[in-house]
């Protein structure tokens, strides 16, 4: 009897210990991740002396490939203008649809929405980007071209923007709907009791009392869009240039590092300088999470 | 008792949630500017019935009605009769206070704009006028600005009641508005319903039979989906023609 309690307390240690150090080396993994993007990232600016002000401001991109030999130009901003453009005409694009598609799945149809519009929104979860960026280049990037008479045969900061937008759409759609949902009919009831129609009461209220889940979910849609890089990769036409507009293609953060990073010398100007561009990216995706954090510190309880 | 007119009657009316019968052959003449309170054990169909005189039992799916409700002679399933405005002259007043998430000015200024008004003087006027219908002028008139939810429950139901008012209803449905409130606000709201019954006809659902007895004028006994009693309040109380009435406002089940 003692000895079988004995080995279950052992047991009982051994799982927690476990489970613990399972916990433990993820948080140690994404410190890790953070402190060598920060030490590599850091590189341009402590090892070649140049300005953050340069990297982020300038739009001059020479970088030295010579490891130890400094003096080139690492003016990052038109990748950081390829990026900024991009994901704001994504965000453009899918946040009327998303909240649209939201409304109908959480009021309009239900039924409907939870056997046919639900699933299809989670298949689109499952694409992988590179079927994305595919079908994004033998579908719209012609189409564009043809239709729009856009310069370099279609690829464009539009395309971009559109196979974006298709990609974050799920996430907006998904939290937003959960949002609607979640809020007690008292409130709707409350607006349909004074003679509002189904229209009014969602657009005067439920919308506005659902708005952190809404925000939450455009945020998210948003750091995915700043990270993606394969499918813009493929349909931005990656033309180191600032865009005339939107039918114009650029470059973008991700693009660039993932199209340059094989090419460079390691410790390298060049190689230090996509470094400093992920660390960017990660700034950029940590300032996403504050966000979506204080969304939801700030959310009330009805 | 009143010689005032009727203003709501139902006439065998039943009421169906799907296979369900929830309300069987209700027959009830409501006057005007008088309160009338809907008593019974929990499921009696009390609430359903209240929910009835507004069509807010249309959001329910499956729900079915067979019978007549006429509010001032006019068949309210009818279908020409228009809901929105139905629940425009129907008011209703819910058993969680439930303001929106916006200020206390546009809580009350909420009904008056999606009718339409726009006009700024109008609606404070409006804004004002409901606010001291619901007694609750003088607490709040500095504040307007802060949000309807940070308020205290019982002032919450009390902009709810004003928010109510702001359309200018004839009628106001009250489903247990003060269950989830302390005896204090729940003493404030029952007197506002006294005064308001001066201008408007007041149907009440209340678990609380000493609410009833203190404020209605007649009432009703529901049990099982039926109406087991209707009487002036003083007579149905004192003198109940019904054993199940009388087990019911004894506290011998319930």
């Amino acid at each position: 009897m003692t000895n079988k309690a004995a080995s279950r307390q052992r047991k009982e240690k051994a799982c927690k210990t476990l489970v613990m150090l399972c916990g433990l080396l993820i948080i140690a993994l994404v410190i890790v991740i953070a402190l060598f993007l920060v030490v590599n990232g850091s590189g341009t600016f402590i090892q070649y002396h140049h300005s953050v002000f340069e990297f982020l401001f300038s739009s001059d991109w020479d970088p030295s490939d010579t490891p130890g030999v400094g003096g080139g130009k690492v003016g990052a901003l038109i990748y950081i203008v390829g990026t900024i453009y991009t994901c704001a005409l994504a965000l453009l694009i899918a946040v009327p649809f998303s909240l649209a598609a939201a409304i109908f799945l959480s009021e309009i149809s239900p039924k409907f929405g939870a056997r046919f519009l639900q699933p299809a929104i989670e298949i689109f979860v499952g694409i992988p980007s590179v079927v994305y960026g595919w079908v994004g280049m033998t579908v719209l990037v012609p189409f564009i071209a043809k239709k729009f008479h856009a310069p370099m045969g279609g690829y464009s900061v539009l395309a971009a923007g559109i196979v974006l937008a298709i990609m974050i759409m799920p996430t907006i759609t998904t939290l937003s709907a959960d949002a609607l949902r979640s809020l007690p009919p008292r409130c709707k009831m409350g607006a349909l009791g004074m003679g509002a129609t189904r229209w009014q009461a969602i657009y005067t209220v439920q919308v506005p009392m659902a708005k952190s889940g809404v925000i939450t979910g455009v945020i998210l849609g948003l750091s995915r869009a700043l990270g993606e890089t394969l499918a813009v990769a493929m349909v931005i036409g990656k033309t180191r240039a600032f865009p005339k507009g939107i039918l114009y293609p650029t470059n973008n953060l991700t693009a660039a590092i993932a199209a340059d990073m094989g090419n460079t010398a390691n410790g390298s100007e060049y190689n230090l300088a996509l470094w400093s561009m992920a660390l960017l990216l990660l700034i950029l995706s940590l300032i996403c999470i504050a966000l979506i954090h204080l969304t939801l510190k700030k959310k009330k309880e009805y | 008792m009143s010689d005032n007119k009727d203003k709501i009657v139902v006439d065998h009316m039943d009421l169906f949630y799907g296979d369900f019968q929830a309300l069987k052959d209700i027959n009830l003449r409501m006057p005007e500017h008088e309160i009338t309170a809907f008593i019974g054990p929990s499921g009696c169909g009390k609430s359903t019935l209240l929910k009835s005189l507004n069509r807010m039992n249309d959001l329910v799916e499956g729900c079915k009605i067979t019978g007549k409700i006429e509010i001032d002679g006019q068949d309210i399933y009818d279908k020409k009769v228009d809901v929105n405005q139905l629940r425009k002259q129907v008011g209703m007043v819910f058993q969680q206070p439930n303001p929106f998430d916006m200020s206390i000015y546009d809580n009350v200024a909420y009904g008056p704009r999606i009718h339409g008004i726009k006009n700024r003087s109008a609606l404070d006027e409006i804004v004002e006028r409901s606010l001291r219908g619901a007694g609750l002028w003088d607490e709040v008139k500095d504040r307007l600005k802060r949000n309807a939810v940070g308020v205290s429950g019982g002032q919450q139901q009390r902009i709810c009641i004003a928010r109510a008012l702001a359309v200018e209803p004839d009628i106001l449905l009250m489903d247990e508005p003060t269950s989830a409130l302390d005896p204090i606000s729940t003493s404030a709201i029952e007197d506002l319903a006294m005064e308001l019954k001066e201008n408007y006809t007041i149907v009440i659902v209340t678990h609380n039979m000493q609410q009833a007895v203190r404020i209605s004028d007649r009432t009703a006994f529901f049990y099982l989906g039926e109406m087991v009693e209707y009487a002036p309040t003083d007579e149905l109380f004192a003198t109940p023609k019904n054993p199940k009435t009388e087990e019911y406002i004894t506290g011998r089940f319930g």
